[in-house]
Parts: structure tokens; sequence; C-alpha cells
């Protein structure tokens, strides 16, 4: 990456300078919903790239840090309405996670460029509205200041030969003490479950 | 960058010791960009996204297809990986939720694995979103096969696993369509579990009168198909039931029946409604829309089935009466709840609809002056069985109206409620004013419209059937709506926009088209099967066009009002349509299931047991023993919640790994790069 650095546009207002946005996408809901933005021919800008992963529970707060460190101006984070997760409630552990991430990200200034957003596969109007909205308001932000200057922490890999454990943390955040609450009421909940209930703990 | 990138993957050649010879294989990719005829190439450049793409590192061949889905287009990824020996592909094309399938296949009958396919979205994501701006697209269709590029460098193969199918179905609602999936299934020789919220089945078209276009009487119709219901082997009706969980998968659905207790016992009761006689308690009928009444042990309606009284706790005041006059003492005052646990292959949702409520809103004054009623209670009046005996009335003086408004587009068409268009208002309202005017010759009907819409076969004919009885049809939507206090006539300041002149009109009765709109069943199996909602809040099928009755969710199909406003032909059509799509997982015995699923890497799983109550379906075991986590693969749906918060990355997702994504996030940015 070491020659990506001094290549990047400097930003300044009014030099035709169009932020970059990645948007992680739940599969079920929201790649459906920007789909159908796309079938509907809703324009919005060509400021953001979408990247699909199953539920948007699967993404990490490093995927995070790694995008505002590769060059993201914001990363939008998009996954089904509440109740409607495809997994039940994989939405409610992202929103978890991603309130965390949000927190951490206060100390660097960047938690303006990190979005939650659930839109569902009906919603191509939103998505469109969506991605206007925060391309606008990361143009009001700017470039991202600390591009290429942060470096995640990837979670040690086997090969890797590490064996790095933070039980407190997930991968390399402060694990807060609510998230810790809500796991436990979860594991309550879980092992009450009877094993057809699929509507969860409530 | 792209030495980082293949580093990463050498990372993992390593680490999976099974795979290594296969890892350190050259990674030879081929990529195919999609112009999807103009709708693709018709903004993106797709040459100068295939030359530079050409210039990346692994890359052996770009094409550009005018339509890569089609046979040549698929013959050509064929052959390129034939003549350039390639072993990852890159399609660069519409949406992967549709196509994937196509290209997998594809790929497959190469010898490579279905794994090793990446799709790309150029055009539901690109081309078609930034159509004004070419040059931007071209380049973001750059990164994004970039991004694609080197994901796919990195993709490992998977087997999809093969499960056993149930042999049996559930269907979840008895409206004509649920029945006539019911109907197929069983008559195919599966056994069916018919669940229906009410006391009977039957659903909405065992109220109408008559239906269109061709008015036949819809109780003689329906109700035979009702008995053949009751009287197939096959069939296992669960009436006043309604589904409480489902879990597991396609094959293999376990769903948990709730049923509400009737407070008598079916097997004894004959459906002789002598109790009806002597209960003292009088409730508005529900099913003739609260008009009329019925007592607090009834037997829903004379061609009911299963033909069988039940109490309405709620209104019961214990009297017991109904006790002393039944029979064949079928009363029971203490029956519970029960429920019961089905395991079902496929699951049909045939859950229909509820009709727009214009009381909350006052629409055209419903709700504040007597005279205006629903097509709905029309219907009912209309009826023989209804609670007038099949005479309309008014309901301030019970007399027989003269001049009869109607109201189309009621809920419908209109930014303030919903804006799409029901389907059936158009045609259920020439249907009424026709069978009012065969009936009473005297009466004067005018109907209301927007635009009158006949589309299919014999409705022009039955439209032209109510002009000729003298039907008259005003363009134009009521204005203002009032009640002349005395006579309690209704009347109507409405533009007539072909005449261009406002009219004033004063009508006995007025009657409202009102709309169709999703039920409480919806929101229930949406949340319970894990179905998306349309824009019109009805569920949403597979693809509007070639999976209509399919869903989203494998095993799971949908017919009827429950997936959008139709007729009854189309909600039959789609009755069977659903069977017959069933029938292949049923027949087959066995479903393809998705190979992606979290995988515990037992070196670097310290057993920390953070992962075990994220997973929302339960799959991860923890091995005291071992003291490790170990996922179940056939409970595990593939989210990955377990693998982002696992804090060593002992978890990850097969198709979705950390270096997967991470080399996708890598590749996102760079043409600022080489922009500069
Ligand atoms: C006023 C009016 C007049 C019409 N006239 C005509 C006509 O003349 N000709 C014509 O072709 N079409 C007509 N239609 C359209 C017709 O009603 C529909 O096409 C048809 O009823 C659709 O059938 P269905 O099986 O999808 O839904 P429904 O008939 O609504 O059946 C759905 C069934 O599912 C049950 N259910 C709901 N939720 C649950 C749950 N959670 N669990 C279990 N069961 C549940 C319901 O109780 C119901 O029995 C008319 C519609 C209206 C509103
Ligand atoms: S979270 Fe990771 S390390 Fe902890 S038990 Fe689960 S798999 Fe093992
Ligand atoms: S990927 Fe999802 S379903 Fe599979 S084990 Fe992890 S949390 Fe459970
Ligand atoms: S599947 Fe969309 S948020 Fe979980």
């Amino acid at each position: 990456m070491n020659s990506g650095t001094a290549a990047v546009k400097p930003a300044q207002a009014g030099n035709g300078w169009e932020p970059n946005i990645l948007a992680f996408c739940c599969n079920w809901c929201s790649y459906a919903g920007a789909d159908l933005a796309g079938v509907s021919r809703f324009q919005y800008p060509p400021t953001v790239k979408i990247l699909r992963v199953m539920c948007s529970s699967r993404v990490e707060p490093a995927f995070i840090l790694k995008a505002l460190k590769e060059g993201a101006d914001g990363v939008l984070i998009a996954g089904c309405h509440i109740g409607d997760c495809h997994y039940i409630d994989g939405n409610k552990n992202a929103e978890i996670r991603i309130n965390n991430t949000k927190k951490a990200l206060v100390k660097l200034g960047l938690d303006k460029r990190l979005r939650l957003e659930w839109i569902s596969a009906s919603e191509g109007l939103r998505f469109s509205e969506i991605i206007k909205d925060f391309t606008e308001e990361i143009k009001k932000l700017g470039e991202n200041p600390v591009k290429h200057k942060i470096e995640p922490q990837i979670p040690s890999r086997a090969s890797e030969g590490r064996r790095h454990v933070c039980p407190d943390g997930i991968r390399g955040f402060p694990l807060p003490k609510g998230n810790r609450d809500a796991d436990e009421r979860r594991f309550n909940a879980s092992a009450n479950k009877s094993a057809v209930n699929v509507q969860g703990s409530e | 960058m792209f030495k980082e990138v293949s580093e990463m993957s050498d990372n993992k050649g390593t680490e999976n010791k099974g795979t290594v010879e296969k890892d350190i294989e050259e990674k030879r990719v081929g990529v195919f960009v999609c112009e999807c005829g103009v709708n693709i190439g018709g903004v993106v450049n797709t040459k100068a996204v295939a030359d530079y793409i050409g210039t990346l590192h692994g890359v052996k061949v770009t094409s550009v297809n005018k339509f890569t889905c089609s046979d040549s287009g698929q013959a050509d990824i064929q052959q390129k990986i034939k003549e350039h020996n390639l072993n990852r592909v890159v399609v660069a094309a519409c949406s992967p939720k549709t196509h994937e399938p196509t290209f997998r296949a594809c790929i497959e009958q190469m010898g490579l694995n279905q794994y090793f396919l990446e799709f790309v979205n150029i055009r539901d994501h690109c081309s078609w979103i930034h159509m004004w701006e070419k040059e931007k697209a071209t380049e973001k269709a750059k990164d994004l096969v970039r991004m694609g590029v080197e994901r796919s460098k990195l993709l490992e193969p998977l087997q999809a696993s093969e499960v056993p199918v149930t042999d049996k179905a559930l269907v979840i609602g008895a409206g004509v369509a649920g029945m006539q999936s019911a109907l197929d299934l069983a008559d195919m020789g599966f056994q069916v579990y018919l669940v229906e919220k009410e006391p009977s089945i039957g659903g909405r078209m065992a109220r109408f009168d008559k239906v269109f276009p061709t008015n036949d009487c819809s109780i003689c119709i329906l109700g035979p198909k009702m008995v053949e219901v009751a009287r197939n082997k096959n069939i296992k009706i669960m009436s006043y039931s309604e589904v409480k969980a489902v879990d597991g998968y396609v094959g293999n659905f376990n769903v948990k029946i709730e049923h509400k207790p009737r407070y008598l016992d079916v097997t004894k009761c004959t459906g002789c409604a002598k109790c009806s006689e002597v209960c003292p308690v009088e409730v508005p009928y529900d099913f003739n829309e609260g008009l009329g009444t019925r007592k607090a042990i009834f037997v829903p309606f004379p061609q009911a089935v299963p033909l069988r009284a039940l109490i309405d706790k709620e209104n019961c005041i214990n009297c017991k009466a109904c006790a002393k006059a039944c029979a064949s003492g079928a009363i029971n005052y203490d029956m519970q709840t029960s429920y019961t646990d089905l395991n079902v292959g496929v699951i049909i949702g045939a859950v229909g609809f509820k009709t727009y409520d214009p009381e909350p809103r006052h629409d055209y004054g419903y709700g504040l002056y007597d005279n205006i009623i629903t097509a709905m209670e029309f219907e009912r009046l209309l009826n023989a069985a209804g609670p007038t005996g099949g005479h309309v009335v008014r309901p301030s003086d019970c007399k027989e109206p003269i001049r009869v408004g109607f109201v189309n587009c009621v809920g419908s068409r209109d930014k303030n409620t919903n804006i799409y268009c029901s389907g059936v208002c158009c045609m259920y309202t020439i249907k009424n004013a026709q069978l009012l005017k065969e009936k009473r010759p005297e009466t004067d009907h005018t109907v209301m419209y927007i635009d009158i819409r006949t589309p299919f076969r014999a409705y022009e004919e039955s439209y032209n059937r109510s002009r000729n009885l003298g039907v008259k049809f005003l363009r134009g939507r009521p204005v203002e709506v009032k009640e002349d206090p005395v006579t309690k006539n209704i009347k109507v300041r409405v533009e007539d926009t072909l005449a261009g002149e406002m009219r004033n009109l004063e009508f006995d009765l007025l009657v409202l088209a009102t709309g169709i709109v999703p039920n409480e069943g919806i929101g229930q199996i949406q949340q319970l099967l894990k179905l998306s909602k349309a824009a019109d809040g009805l569920l949403m099928e597979a693809h509007p066009k070639l999976k209509p009755v399919d869903t989203t969710i494998d095993g799971v199909y949908l017919a009827g009002c429950a997936s959008g406003p139709k007729d009854i032909p189309y909600a039959v059509s789609q009755g069977s349509a659903c069977a017959g799509r069933a029938t292949i997982l049923l027949k087959n015995k066995k479903a393809i299931t998705e190979g992606i699923t979290a995988v515990v890497e037992p070196d670097v799983c310290v057993g920390c047991q953070v992962c075990v109550p994220m997973c929302p379906f339960q799959a991860i075991k923890f091995d005291e023993k071992e003291n490790k986590a170990n996922v179940v693969k056939a409970l595990c749906k593939g989210c990955g919640t377990c693998v982002a918060a696992c804090p060593t990355g002992a978890l990850e997702q097969s198709h979705f790994k950390n270096n997967q994504l991470l080399a996708q996030i890598k590749n996102v940015f760079k043409f600022q790069e080489v922009a500069a």
C-alpha cells in the first residue's frame, strides 16, 4: 500500500473531490434493497461500493477500521429491520457491535463516518436516499484524515503462530459492560429456549 | 498490494493442510464482463473495464459478452476455462440474487468447484443507478470488479450439502389458494397439514354472493371444494389453529401449532346448532362484517367445514344453557389451548389479505354517516345467506335503496393510504352493481372511478354488460360527501373529468370499494418464516417474474393474495403452482443446501465460549472435555454472528472468510492511486 498514500488526491472543497463510501449490505434485505434501487433506476452518486455479507452481524469492528485505514471516507452497515433479520436477531448483535465501534471511533474523531441503517428488500428508494444523505454528510466532513494511518488489530491467524486472546475485547476493542450484559441475557434466554421456538429471546 | 494479497492466501495455504496442494497452485482468473444488452453496456464502458482488469495480477483472460447468461455467453466461459486452464471465474453482470446459480452450474460443468465463482454486480449497483455519469460508473465498475478479482483468488472449494426432505407439507391459510395447494399435494399422495386460523376453512370467497366475471354462485362452487378437502384422507385440517413457531430448514421444518379451544368436543358435536337456539347472548356477526347478530355459541356459517360449533368465550356468560341443550353432550367449558408439533418438508403460505378499513380516516364519511358501507358489507347484504336474506337495505332505515353510488379505489391508488392498485375492486364493483340491477331493475347505479381496469378473460365483457344494463360510469373521485340530516341520503360532489364539469349527486346508499391490504397473518408468517415484505406490505416472492411463488427461503412458497392483490383464478393457479414447486422437493426426498457455515479451527480456539450464546440457532456446542467450541453443521445457517464475535479468530465463515472480505475491503479504493 506504500505507493498509495502519496497518490491520494488531497481533500479540498470544490476540486471535485468525491467521498468514498464502503457499504456492507446483508444478503437478505439491504443487498436486495440496493438491487431494487437499481431495478427502479433510483439514481444516487457513484460514491458507494457495496460489499455483500450474509448478515449485518458478520461485520467486525476490524473490517470497519480496515476500511477507514484503506481510504474509506465513510462506512455504512446496512441490515434488515429489527425483527426481520434472516437469522432472527443477528442485526441486534450488529447494533451492539457497531455502536461500540462508534464509541471507540469518537477518540479518533471518526464516529460520524460510520453509519448503521436498516433497509428492507422493498426499500429501494430509501437505499438511494440514505446514500445521497450520507454522501452529503461525508462531503461536509471532508476527506478521512487518518487514511492509511491506523493499524487495526486483525485477529491472529493460526499460521501466524500467535495465540492472542483478549477475553475482554472483541478483536482489540474494549468490550463495554453493556455488551457483556446483553450476552449474558442472551445466554440465559437461549438456555430457556424450547427447541422449536424461533421467536428468539424477547 | 498484490504481494500482500497473495501473501494472505499463502498464509491460508499452510493453515489448511488438506488443501495445501490446491492453494499453492497458481490462481488463474478469468473475468467475464456482461453488457446485459444496453443495460450495462449503455452506461459502463465494458471494454475499458475488461482492459483494466486484464492488467491485474493473476487475471489470465477477460471477455466482454452482450449477454453472459445466454447460451453463447456461458459457452464462452466454458471454452475459456478450458483454453486458459482457469481455476477462478469472475462474472461482472447483474445480481447474484438472481443469476449466481446459473453461473455456478456453468463452471461446475467444467469440473470447477461451484464456489470458485465470484459474482460482481455492475448493473443494479452501478449502471442502472449512475445512468447519467458514464465515466464515473465505468471507474466504479473497475473498482467493483477488482474487488471481486482479489476476493476470487482466495475462494476455497466448498461442498453444498444434501439434506433429506420429510415428505409432508404444511399449508398455512385455508382460503381458496391454500385449499388448492392442499388438494393438489394430497392428490399426489403427500400428507398435508392445512392450518386455518378461523373456525372454518374457505377464506374470503366463502362470504361472497357471486363471483366475477361470470357471476357464478360463490359458495356453490367453493362448497364442494371445501368438502373435498375435508374428505381427502391425506389432508389434516387444523381449523381454529395458528402456527406459533417454526424451526429448522428446507426439508426439515419443525412447526408448533396452537389449537384454540372451541369449548366443545368436535368428535361429538354434529353441527346441529341446537345450542345456538338456547344461547341468550347476541353479538355482532363477524362473518357478516358485523351486520346482524350471532350467539355466543355458534356454527360459523351453514356451509362451514368442519361443520362444528364453538363458544366465543369472550362473550359467554357461563349460563350453561347450551350444555343442557346439546343432545350429544359435546360441551366442555374447561377446554384448554392445546399444541401439536409437526415435522414437515415444505411450507406454503396462503394467509390471504384483509380489506382496507376506511373507519379510522373516515374516508368519504364512512363511520360518520349511516348509509355509507363497504363493498364487503354489500357482498353480505346481497348474499341470500346473509343477514337480510339477500335484500340490499340501507342501514339508517332498513329500506331498499333506489339510487346507489359506488366509489372505486378506496384505500388504493392514493398516496395518503396505499399507492398500489388492488386489482379486483373495479371488477367486483362492476359485479355488485350488475347483481343488484338484475335483482331490482328499478335501481339506479353510478360508479365513480379513476380508471376502469379489466385486463383478463371475460372482464371487459362483464364491464360492457354492466353498461348495457344501465349502470352509469362516471370518471372522477368524489371531492365532497355529505349526509342530508333529514333523509339520511348521501350527497356527493364529484368532478366528471370526462365532461369537465362538477356534478352534485344524491344517493340512498354509497358503497366504498375498499382495497386489499396485509392482514395480521402476513406479519406473523413473515416473522416466523423470515420472509421479506414488498413495498405494499404484502409478502415478497423470490423473483417477480421467474419465481413468482418461491421465496428466498428454500422450501417455503407463497400463494394467493398474501403475495399481492389477486383475483380468484390467479389465486387458485398460484395454489397449484406452489404444490407443483413443492413436489420437486417432496418427490426427490432431498434438497441441496448452501455450503456456507461457520467452522472452528480447533488449534486456535481457546474455549472462551464467547461464541456459544451468540448463535441464534444454538448451533455451537461446547465440548467440555476438549475445551473447544464445535459448530453443528446441520443447524448452522451461516450468518457469521459468532464469527464476528470470536476474539481469537478461531471461527471462520466459509465463503465469507476474513481474508476474503479483507481482500475486498483493501481493494475498494485503489482507483484513486491509479487515477492520480
Ligand atoms: C369485496 C371483494 C369482492 C371480491 N370478489 C371477487 C370475485 O367476484 N371474483 C374473484 O375472482 N375475486 C374476487 N375478490 C378477490 C378474492 O377475494 C381473492 O382473490 C381470494 O379470496 C384470494 O384467496 P386467498 O386464498 O389468497 O385469500 P383468503 O380468501 O383471504 O384466504 C386466506 C385464509 O388464510 C387464513 N389466515 C390468515 N392468517 C392466518 C394465519 N396466521 N394462520 C392461519 N390461517 C390464516 C384466513 O383466515 C383465510 O381463511 C374479491 C375481493 C373483495 C375484497
Ligand atoms: S469464541 Fe472463538 S475461541 Fe471462544 S470458544 Fe468460540 S470459537 Fe473458541
Ligand atoms: S454462523 Fe450463525 S448460525 Fe452458524 S454457528 Fe455461527 S452464529 Fe450460529
Ligand atoms: S440478515 Fe439482514 S441483518 Fe441479518
